[in-house]
């Protein structure tokens, strides 16, 4: 398309890139100066210096935090929580989307099943009754409580399989004429062509593990069982200085400020979330498109 | 041939099995358990042995004075989110859209997507901080720029539910910009150059083509986002608000959430739930019949 551009439409598009580079400074200027606080000294924070670089460097904040033994413990648990709760959804996901990416013909009772896993993204017990559940089959104050009331998340369900459904269909039946059984099929065929959506599948799990903070606050009574996200919740969101600081901590408040160590954790909260955006975004856009786009 | 078909397909009923025990246990037992909403529940006598009291806490809540203002700021809020939501990404794809420069492109995306991805414990974190009336950047900059006093965001009734709003959309605008400029490469580019040789700016372009191409996607946005108008944002609200603003952000979840967990009112806290529950199922199951209908739209 050969365009000679006038006057009046290089201004327009002079404001384009401007306003662009406008919006996308909105959305990272907050995030830079949650970093900028955490790197900044005390007087500087209290004296409002601080915008979006570090006032007189200092480190304290992450001295600090790093020997909080209830920060510490939280992320503990948040790492058990991912890996325990990436195996099981993983497992669950694949096992679930491959029959259920079978034709009717093939699979009989597939429509009922669909329906039985669809109808619960369409209507919920809520929250007292999962809660009572969750309690009366003694999962309080343990890892269980965080990964198996999502161990099949039907999201990730349905984009396996339309991933396994765009798979070619030939492929499956030469397996079968050659004495392939259906766990052979999944396991040596299906899988090894479906890394890109695993990956997929896996990236969102992980980071869904990691953010999810809810289910820790109300189903863990003692907070030394709380997740890094439940534990910042209460830290970072409640103020209740009262909640999780002992007599020592608000000693050492006092000389080091309140917001830098906030700061400093909630920046620690979101590291891992920037250390695997780099591949969600690589793999996020596929997945988007699978679950969205079809003929 | 049917004892063929099920030898065929023990497998699949075997592989399914897991999964489908997981769903009875912690999505189709709640649902059993909803019933509590007509009973007296006490947790030490259990569902079996509380008493049957009908409808009895529907009409309580129902008679509540603040039920219907969390009911008006459940939709206000989703309402305003809604159109924010799609006025927002639909511009910026546009825009996006006009940019040639990959490199700017990929930048500015990738910028705008990473806060969706950030959960809102995080955000809120942040948030909280910057607009801080005393300490927050945000005010110290319109005080600076302006000379404005300082506004307490999220103390102030008035600011709450348009804070809620605002900072959704920052949230979620970036991410929401996908499936438009995946609409917007759908558009056939003959249209474009006939419409070049017809004497068409860009302006006019854009106003002819580019928006009524994006259609289709748009209406069905807005449809599957009607379907889920009484979630108005629950980890978004619950972790920047307090008793201050709770006469215009307090929504069904937040609700439902203090009377069990703070009043411990369990049953009643079903009840409100299981109010939430009924009306959403038919919003979303019309939504999806009607973008079916419209736009042959299938979940699978």
């Amino acid at each position: 398309m050969v365009q000679h551009k006038s006057a009046l439409q290089r201004t327009v598009y002079v404001g384009i890139y401007c306003l662009l580079t406008l919006v996308a400074l909105v959305c990272i200027l907050p995030l830079i100066n949650v970093l900028a606080l955490s790197f900044s000294s005390n007087d500087a924070i209290q004296a409002d210096k601080v915008t979006f670089w570090p006032v007189e460097f200092s480190t304290k904040a992450y001295h600090f935090v790093a020997q909080k033994k209830a920060f510490l413990l939280s992320i503990w648990v948040s790492i058990q929580r991912v890996g325990l709760g990436l195996l099981i959804n993983m497992v669950l996901t694949v096992l679930v989307a491959y029959p259920l990416s079978k034709e009717s013909s093939h699979f009989r009772l597939r429509t009922l099943y669909a329906w039985v896993f669809v109808f619960t993204m369409l209507f919920s017990g809520g929250l007292v009754p999962t809660y009572l559940i969750v309690k009366n089959l003694g999962m309080l104050d343990t890892l269980w409580a965080l990964v198996l009331p999502g161990a099949v998340p039907i999201f990730n369900v349905i984009l396996m399989l339309n991933f396994f459904r765009a798979l070619p269909k030939e492929l499956m039946e030469a397996s079968f004429i050659d004495g392939c059984g259906h766990w052979k099929l999944l396991w040596k065929v299906i899988l090894p062509l479906s890394t890109p959506s695993i990956a997929t599948v896996g990236l969102f799990t992980i980071v869904g593990h990691w953010n999810e903070w809810f289910a820790g606050i109300i189903y863990m009574n003692d907070s030394i069982h709380y997740p890094l996200a439940s534990y910042l919740q209460t830290i970072v969101v409640n103020l209740d200085i009262s909640k999780i600081a002992n007599i020592d901590d608000a000693t050492y408040l006092q000389s080091l400020n309140d917001r830098a160590v906030r700061a400093a954790q909630i920046f620690l909260g979101a590291l891992p979330i920037f250390c695997v955006y780099p591949f969600l975004q690589r793999y996020f856009m596929s997945g988007i498109v699978l679950g969205s786009v079809k003929e | 041939m049917g004892k063929k078909n099920w030898r065929l397909e023990r497998p699949l009923h075997l592989m399914i099995l897991p999964g489908l025990l997981f769903v009875l246990i912690f999505s189709y037992a709640p649902m059993a358990g909803l019933i509590i909403a007509f009973q007296d529940f006490i947790p030490t006598k259990g569902m079996f042995g509380s008493h049957w009291v009908g409808l009895e806490h529907f009409k309580y809540v129902y008679g509540l004075p603040q039920t219907r203002a969390v009911v008006a700021n459940t939709l206000f809020i989703s309402f305003m989110k809604i159109v924010a939501g799609l006025v927002v990404p639909i511009t910026t794809a546009i825009l996006l859209n006009e940019i040639r420069k990959q490199f700017f492109k990929r930048a500015i995306q990738t910028v705008i997507y990473l806060p969706h991805f950030l959960s809102w414990v995080i955000l809120s974190g942040i948030l909280i901080d910057i607009l801080s009336p005393s300490s927050g950047i945000l005010n110290q900059g319109l005080g600076f720029l302006f000379g404005a006093k300082p506004i307490f965001f999220l103390g102030d009734q008035s600011w709450f539910p348009y804070v809620m709003v605002t900072t959704d959309v920052w949230k979620e605008f970036g991410f929401g910009t996908i499936i438009y400029l995946a609409a917007l490469t759908s558009i056939n580019p003959m249209l474009y150059e006939a419409a070049v040789i017809d004497g068409a700016n860009r302006w006019k372009q854009t106003l002819h083509i580019t928006i009524p191409g994006m259609f289709p996607v748009i209406v069905l946005m807005m449809t599957l986002a009607i379907g889920n108008i009484l979630n108005a944002g629950f980890d978004q609200i619950f972790n920047m608000y307090n008793p201050s603003v709770y006469e215009t952000g307090d929504i069904l979840d937040t609700y439902v959430y203090r009377l069990a967990f703070v009043n411990a009112q369990l049953s009643v806290a079903t009840a409100v739930g299981l109010f939430k529950s009924i009306i959403s199922f038919l919003l979303i199951s019309l939504s999806y019949i009607i973008a079916y209908r419209f736009a042959n739209y299938r979940i699978f």
